[in-house]
């Protein structure tokens, strides 16, 4: 799917996970390479997050093999899965912020836990990362119970990019909030993940935001990837039920599907 | 028939999943001990949680069943002549039994409930698949301060309720039966033996694992949300309880049995 001059960061060949008697993903193959922003779509309960949580090591697949920088990390366990996690960072579609922190100590809990930084010097990066997404240095002492949906999601980012991983995956970035926060959150994504310089891997169903931080989009359907190119092309991928999705359609091939079940 | 032998099976083999996956996740959760980091300052805060913050409702508990304790065994004994035998009836059953079983039925009430609670809340919310995307095991942060804090808490609470149970049982002996003072504390220490105090402490830490354990293993299984949650919390008190009386059972016969 790419050019093979790149340097692939990611590769899933094969992928297959079940939940009971449902198939959700059903060989799925899709790469991504280094410093590249790819947006998974599709509608709910097509697996996406499924895909990205399998990725994380967070779900264990039935088949298949995922690649990071060449090395297959199906089965890892262990240390060897947490000297992987630290190469990711993971923006949650609820933000999943801890309550019982302070907004700074979300932030800088990777750098603390995962990484042995000293309190002080973690406070200072994560003080760092909340100005990054327009956060002042009173808000980090609040717990996030306190912040509204799109601070918690600037929060979240922060905590996502604070250890500047080598892979961000953001799941629904944008869900839940209204059009000028959810373009407030595309910006920043796009704005951070090039300051870090790290590849990005999304899943949304928002077109909106997919178009403005996406360089490619895969579209997730029926647990396969049934197209994949660059976002310029979306409009024009002569699959119909890409047509059917990136315009909202009531009728097509997936509501067709819909009545048949 | 077929089909009634089935559904027996098909239970059996369940609960010996259930078991498994129980055992499966104590005996993970405690090898995290093993290998650094050990959080000591979630440990610390546990342990005032689960001991501090229990004490209110487990001194009200333990004088009350003390003074309870005295009363009664007073009207009955007294139909033999043997009222001598409260201060020392009271002082062997709180030690032996009650004070270790109530406090660890109030115990599983109050924090079993809270750790099931926080920790399934932390489930559906992602917070403990947070935890893991920023390389901490939840094992070791969440569920094993917990345990370690239960096992060392519950025998110092105790002690205390222990204590105040006594006192329950001396305040009633004195002031409402007319024992005198003097005599009653001879009678409670007379027959009392450093087994009888170990033992109850031992039970203590048995039931503060336990409660810790079902606390945690039905927070971090829960699912769909808020019912979920809820369902946890439920199981996780139901469970600690019956453990509790059942693993009391077997305690006493290992220390009493002949």
């Amino acid at each position: 799917m790419t050019n093979g001059s790149e340097v692939q960061k990611i590769v899933v060949t094969g992928l297959c996970k079940s939940f009971g008697n449902k198939r959700v993903l059903d060989g799925v193959e899709i790469d991504c390479t280094s410093g590249e922003s790819l947006v998974i779509i599709g509608g709910s309960g097509t697996g996406k997050s499924v895909l990205v949580k399998c990725i994380l090591g967070l779900l264990h697949p039935e088949a298949g093999s995922i690649r990071v920088d060449g090395a297959e990390t199906v089965g890892l366990r262990h240390a060897a899965r947490e000297r992987l996690l630290q190469k990711f960072g993971m923006l949650f579609q609820g933000g999943a912020l801890f309550d019982s922190l302070a907004v700074w100590e979300n932030v800088a809990f990777g750098l603390m836990q995962g990484r042995g930084v000293e309190r002080q010097a973690a406070k200072q990066i994560a003080l760092a990362k909340l100005a990054a997404v327009g956060l002042g240095p009173e808000v980090s002492l609040l717990r996030p119970a306190e912040l509204s949906g799109g601070m918690q999601k600037r929060v979240a980012l922060a905590r996502a990019i604070a250890a500047e991983p080598e892979v961000v995956f953001f799941d629904e970035p944008t869900t839940g909030l209204d059009p000028i926060m959810a373009d407030i959150i595309n910006n920043l994504i796009v704005k951070c993940v090039r300051e870090v310089g790290a590849t990005a891997v999304s899943i949304t169903h928002d077109l909106v935001s997919a178009r403005k931080i996406a360089d490619r989009i895969a579209m997730l359907h029926q647990g396969r990837i049934i197209w994949c190119g660059p976002t310029a092309e979306i409009d024009h991928s002569g699959n119909p039920v890409v047509d059917q999705f990136i315009n909202g359609r009531a009728e097509g091939p997936i509501k067709m599907e819909i009545r048949a079940g | 028939m077929l089909k009634f032998l089935a559904a027996i099976g098909t239970v059996f083999l369940t609960f010996l999943a259930g078991t498994g996956r129980l055992v499966l996740f104590a005996g993970l959760s405690l090898a995290t001990a093993f290998s650094p980091p050990v959080y000591i300052r979630l440990i610390l805060r546990e342990m005032v949680n689960i001991g501090y913050f229990s004490l209110p409702v487990v001194g009200l508990t333990a004088i009350f069943t003390g003074m309870v304790l005295a009363l009664q065994s007073y009207t009955g004994f007294s139909r033999f002549a043997a009222e001598g035998a409260v201060a020392t009836v009271v002082v062997l059953s709180v030690t032996r039994e009650l004070g270790p079983v109530i406090t660890g039925l109030m115990v599983a009430g109050r924090v079993g409930a809270a750790m099931a609670a926080e920790i399934g809340t932390m489930r559906v919310t992602d917070q403990i698949d947070a935890l893991t995307t920023l390389s901490t095991d939840p094992l070791r942060y969440l569920v094993l301060p917990r345990l370690l804090a239960g096992l060392i808490t519950l025998p110092m609470l105790v002690l205390v309720a222990d204590i105040i149970g006594v006192f329950g049982g001396y305040l009633v002996g004195v002031y409402r039966l007319g024992f005198n003072p003097e005599a009653y504390l001879n009678r409670t220490h007379q027959y009392l033996e450093t087994n009888d105090v170990v033992s109850g402490l031992v039970k203590a830490a048995v039931f503060g694992f336990i409660v810790a354990l079902m606390g945690c293993y039905h927070g971090y299984y829960s699912r769909g949300g808020a019912q979920g949650v809820g369902q946890a919390t439920t199981y996780a008190v139901v469970s600690a309880s019956v453990l509790i009386l059942v693993s009391n059972y077997l305690l006493t016969a290992a220390f009493f049995g002949r």
